[in-house]
């Protein structure tokens, strides 16, 4: 749980950036959660419930405290009532996710994460979890498949195991199920899309060619996100860059190198990827995203749109699917 | 035309059996190859909520949640370390499960195997050991017609029994010969056994030996086994075994085991048992007509009968043939059975009525018919 654990706290953080009007004593409050100060910061972040109840953050940082002091059930309580206020806040749905997911409830947490992301399509942490989550429900089916008893202490080590080869670069095999055979033998379908090995890095293209600008500007971006580079990654990025939801660019900025740092390793590969240009100086680019972290595995269609500014080529829009 | 349509529903609901978990199960492979993995999903939850103990299902659901996350390396992804052959028989299983659905036997094909079923045999079961199925045909005027097939558990080394503990199945053409409820059975043969008459006289005369090859089910905690699993008994879900134990007849029932079974259409199905048959009835018109010669030319060679070669045999009925005055010989319910693997090896049964001016008796017999040269030639008689 311990990746559980970490990205709890990243809530807080994201959730103090995305609603600046907080209070001090919540600040304070979260100040000493993260000195590992439980009981006073439930002390505080209590005082100021009295006076304001309804207090979106304050509501959000108690049930961290709770959840870090392993009072689930309550934390429980705070968090559900935070998804009925604010259904529109993914944070809430991700944190009920974790907890359950740390009591064992698998198919609730994966109800919750899902719920997280239909609300935030582009909400990594809940993705990032999610993964996990359908990783453990995977495993579980594989016991009762091959009857291992998935409570005893073995298994459990082993589940952790589960979790830490999600993120191992693994081939992707992969292919879409046979047809009617003929003669040979029916073979049951593989599931998973058909996923086509990244290309090798294409070979710099002539100047001239716009397109080739573009995929090299694109295998670039992708480049910087793999070496975790974070400024050079957010360089490629337009400054009218279109921020997805009501995030403020600062916020984004802010979201997107917390999502490029925390990982220990990222690798992001491009496949397949079609370029259309838009005239000379804009381009639409369609690619599978291959994201392999430490935690995560995802493969993913992806576009970009960008326009050619002073001579180089800048992401104006992003969208996943 | 409303009403007809009403009725032909009706008709149609009660004809079609509801999808076995079988078919659901292939449902659900269809939505992974057409990509439509919720679906997939919804579908296998459905099954697994209706059928918890169904292990392949279970497998299939661990690949579709495995799936969300990452790419899948193979069919029954598992992760864990686990004894190879757990996850190996599950998807062999799910192997057999679906080549059986998706290459079932033609309309016009049927086992070259049953070459005639006399009236009271109502159905014939035929396994094919190769692809894990067992085929129920029914008698429908003498000629087997497919009715229902289901996926079964054969011995762990295979077939062509030879020895005792050696965890094969017998290969051969046997009947059953007993219904053991489950109430006379532990909980490791689930819904019932039906055993069969394993070492026949041909096993026996062939050295073979073993003993109690049953068609029985599974534990409670389990629909199904792998494919080979078992000591030597077809084992089969529980569902299934109950839908094969309503057209069972204790006695009368055969049950063939092939390797894999030999399909042919009717028509040169027919022209051997039309060829058998005349060979047969000339067999009995040779007997009455008290020609001995002539009804010992149907016996072979390597004729032998319970210690009985084919002189010893030859001697005793020139015997008997020779101090009768008439002699009748009546014969009915005759079923006629292709072995499998043999070549043109065919076991006949039937009812002997004999008559004579000395003795008369009736009798169930069995005899065992080899192709030598041209003719077909009986190699093994006796009570059947």
């Amino acid at each position: 749980m311990l990746s559980f654990a970490a990205r709890l706290g990243w809530m807080l953080i994201a959730l103090g950036l995305a609603l600046p009007a907080l209070a001090d004593e919540v600040q304070d409050a979260a100040k000493l959660l993260k000195a590992g100060q439980h009981r006073q910061a439930l002390d505080l972040v209590n005082k100021v419930l009295k006076a304001k109840p309804k207090d979106a953050q304050a509501r959000f940082l108690k049930g961290l405290i709770l959840t870090e002091q392993g009072n689930a059930k309550e934390a429980i309580e705070i968090f559900t009532q935070l998804t009925k206020d604010y259904p529109e806040l993914p944070e809430p749905y991700n944190n009920l996710a974790v907890i359950y997911a740390s009591q064992g409830q698998y198919d609730r947490a994966r109800a919750a994460l899902e719920q997280s992301i239909r609300t935030h399509p582009s909400y990594a942490t809940a993705y990032e979890n999610l993964g996990d989550v359908y990783a453990k429900l995977a495993s579980q089916a594989y016991d009762k498949a091959l009857q291992i008893d998935s409570s005893n202490t073995a298994a459990k080590n082993k589940l952790s195991l589960v979790r830490e080869l999600v993120g191992r670069p693994s081939p992707t095999v992969v292919a879409a199920a046979p047809k009617e055979p003929a003669k040979e033998p029916a073979k049951p379908p593989v599931v998973a899309e058909k996923a086509k090995p990244a290309p090798e890095k294409p070979a710099p293209a002539p100047a001239a060619d716009p397109s080739a600008e573009v995929l090299k500007t694109v295998n670039a971006w992708a480049d910087a996100w793999s070496k975790k580079n974070a400024d050079a990654y957010l360089a490629h990025y337009a400054r009218d860059f279109k921020t997805p939801g009501k995030e403020t660019r600062a916020e984004w900025e802010k979201n997107r190198r917390a999502r490029i740092t925390a990982p220990k390793s990222i690798s992001v590969s491009i496949a397949a990827p079609k370029v259309t240009m838009n005239g000379a100086d804009r381009a639409t680019v369609r690619f599978r995203q291959n994201y392999k972290s430490d935690v995560l595995k995802s493969n993913s269609q992806k576009t970009l749109v960008l326009v050619k500014s002073d001579g180089a080529w800048k992401i104006v829009e992003e969208k996943s699917g | 035309m409303r009403l007809l349509l009403a009725l032909l529903l009706v008709f149609s609901v009660g004809a079609w059996a509801a999808p076995t978990p079988e078919d659901r199960l292939s449902a659900v492979f269809e939505a992974i190859e057409a990509n439509r993995l919720d679906e997939a999903m919804q579908r296998v939850d459905a099954l697994i909520q209706e059928h918890p103990n169904f292990r392949l299902a279970h497998l299939v659901r661990g690949d579709l949640l495995l799936a969300r996350g990452r790419p899948l390396e193979t069919f029954g992804n598992v992760a864990k370390t686990v004894p190879a052959e757990k996850v190996e028989g599950l998807r062999n299983e799910a192997f057999a499960r679906l080549r059986a659905l998706r290459s079932r036997p033609g309309e016009d094909r049927l086992p070259r195997y049953v070459l005639q079923l006399h009236a009271e045999q109502k159905h014939v079961l035929v396994v094919d050991s190769r692809r894990s199925r067992l085929y129920v045909f029914a008698n429908a005027q003498g000629r087997p017609q497919l009715i229902a097939d289901y996926y079964v558990t054969i011995g762990k080394n295979g077939i062509e029994k030879t020895r005792q503990g050696d965890q094969k199945t017998p290969l051969g053409v046997y009947h059953v010969t007993a219904n053991l409820p489950r109430n006379k059975l532990t909980d490791f043969y689930g819904a019932g056994a039906f055993p069969i008459n394993y070492p026949n006289e041909w096993d026996r005369r062939q050295g073979r030996n073993g003993y109690g090859i049953w068609l029985h089910g599974v534990p409670r905690d389990v629909y199904a086994r792998p494919p080979r699993a078992s000591d030597g008994c077809i084992v089969l879900s529980n569902p299934d075994l109950e839908s094969v134990a309503r057209h069972v007849q204790v006695g009368l029932t055969p049950v063939i085991i092939a390797d894999e079974v030999e399909w042919a259409d009717a028509a040169s199905i027919e022209t051997e048992r039309k060829t058998l048959a005349a060979t047969f009835e000339q067999w009995r018109a040779d007997w009455q007509s008290r020609n001995t010669d002539r009804y010992l030319a149907h016996y072979s060679e390597r004729f032998a009968s319970g210690g009985q070669n084919l002189a010893a045999w030859a001697a005793h009925k020139r015997k008997v043939n020779g101090a009768k005055q008439w002699i009748k010989v009546g014969t009915s319910r005759v079923a006629m059975f292709r072995y499998p693997r043999e070549r043109d090896f065919v076991v006949v049964t039937f009812d002997q009525d004999y008559r004579s001016d000395g003795l008369s008796n009736v009798m169930r017999k069995r005899q065992y018919w080899v192709k030598e040269g041209a003719s077909w030639k009986i190699i093994y008689e006796g009570a059947g």
